[in-house]
């Protein structure tokens, strides 16, 4: 399980893992900061927001607000949620522009219909899919939150995560319930090649039909690789395997 | 927090129906200044609960005179977009509390973060 104890998801909950020593990593380690920067900024391109509108936005996992500040550059307005106080408490330390919340994603995003522009969140959606206490139902939590993000954001709005799924079936898991809770979209994956490089972005949109846009580096591809997923509703079934020669039934 | 934000937020307490507008009950205000932008003001207002914005800035003593109904022809209204400006971005609560209405339950604020973190049985 070497691999799967460098996921910090499941050393601890976030509220405990994201403690004062490593909430200060995000104001000192530049590295970790460029990272987390760079992130936002192709967040923010796939939000496709108007041209030079300050816009009211939302970041999910706001943490130290690294993504936040660039929000502010862009000239935005933001709010962000968190459940890790002490990442709240680098952030107010960093004196960002943006509003906090500290709160848990797992229990529906607190907000009057149609308030925000948009809605970004870096690295955190991976947390939903964990059962750190005996209550927690993943798909349950993974779908409050879906639900309630739909209706805070106003119609025609997007939401991007950037995330590190650990597997097809938690992709799967993530995809399925933001598609019940009314989303359309689908996954944007950079640099779909390079093993370091590489970068996914789970792109929402509530209501209205938006095209997905294209993921980065897909010029250099030679097309094995899919880098982009359009979620329909509808799955093309295999052919019918040569093994056993059991025909397969119609999907669905 | 600011106005704008509790102008925003609900209460989501299980079973609870309508948990707005939060009531602010405020210890400590702090008045920051924010550069002004009449563009995205203008944006905001038709999002705004009028009536949940001017009893907010009433119970934190940040009224002064703010309409009690939204005047016609803002977009052009200067003074009147200012006004509103201070009290959307400016006027922040560092201290105190947020009471749903419904179910009375209370979120507290420190260090001008609400503490909107359910027990598992409000969930």
């Amino acid at each position: 399980m070497a691999s799967s104890c460098r996921r910090p998801e499941h050393t601890a909950p976030p509220d405990v893992f994201y403690n004062e020593d490593e909430a200060k990593k995000y104001s000192q380690n530049s590295r970790m900061i460029e990272i987390q920067t760079q992130m936002s900024e192709r967040a923010v391109e796939l939000l496709g927001l108007p041209e030079g509108q300050a816009c009211f936005l939302l970041d999910v996992g706001c943490g130290s607000g690294l993504s936040g500040d660039y929000l502010t550059e862009e000239g935005h307005y933001w709010v962000g949620v968190d459940i890790s106080s002490a990442m709240l408490d680098v952030a107010l330390d960093r004196e960002v522009e943006g509003d906090l919340l500290l709160g848990d994603m797992g229990h529906g995003m607190p907000f009057r219909p149609g308030t925000f522009d948009g809605c970004i969140s870096i690295s955190a959606l991976q947390w939903l899919c964990n059962a750190d206490k005996r209550s927690h139902s993943p798909p349950k939590r993974l779908y409050t939150f879906f639900s309630t993000l739909y209706s805070s954001l106003a119609r025609g709005s997007r939401a991007v995560f950037q995330l590190y799924p650990e597997n097809s079936e938690q992709l799967e898991l993530i995809t399925s319930q933001a598609m019940r809770a009314g989303f359309s979209g689908g996954m944007v994956v950079d640099y779909p090649n390079s093993t370091k490089a590489k970068k996914f972005f789970l792109c929402l949109f509530a209501g209205g039909t938006g095209v997905l846009p294209k993921g980065l580096g897909s010029e250099t591809s030679d097309r094995t690789v899919a880098n982009q997923v359009q979620y329909s509703g509808q799955r093309d079934v295999r052919p019918d395997t040569k093994y056993t020669g059991r025909q397969r039934r119609p999907h669905f | 927090m600011k106005l704008l934000t509790h102008n925003m937020l609900t209460s989501h307490v299980k079973g609870v129906t309508k948990g707005y507008p939060l009531l602010i009950k405020a210890t400590e205000v702090k008045v920051n200044e924010v550069d002004f932008n009449p563009k995205f003001v203008c944006r905001m207002i038709p999002k705004l609960e009028w009536s949940a914005l001017v009893q907010a800035a009433d119970q934190l003593g940040h009224r002064e005179d703010l309409p009690g109904e939204l005047v016609p022809d803002y977009e052009k209204n200067e003074d009147f977009l200012k006004k509103v400006h201070r009290v959307l971005l400016e006027v922040e609560v560092i201290e105190g509390c947020l009471q749903c209405p419904e179910s009375g339950r209370e979120f507290p604020i420190s260090r001008g973060i609400p503490n909107m973190l359910l027990n598992e049985d409000e969930a």
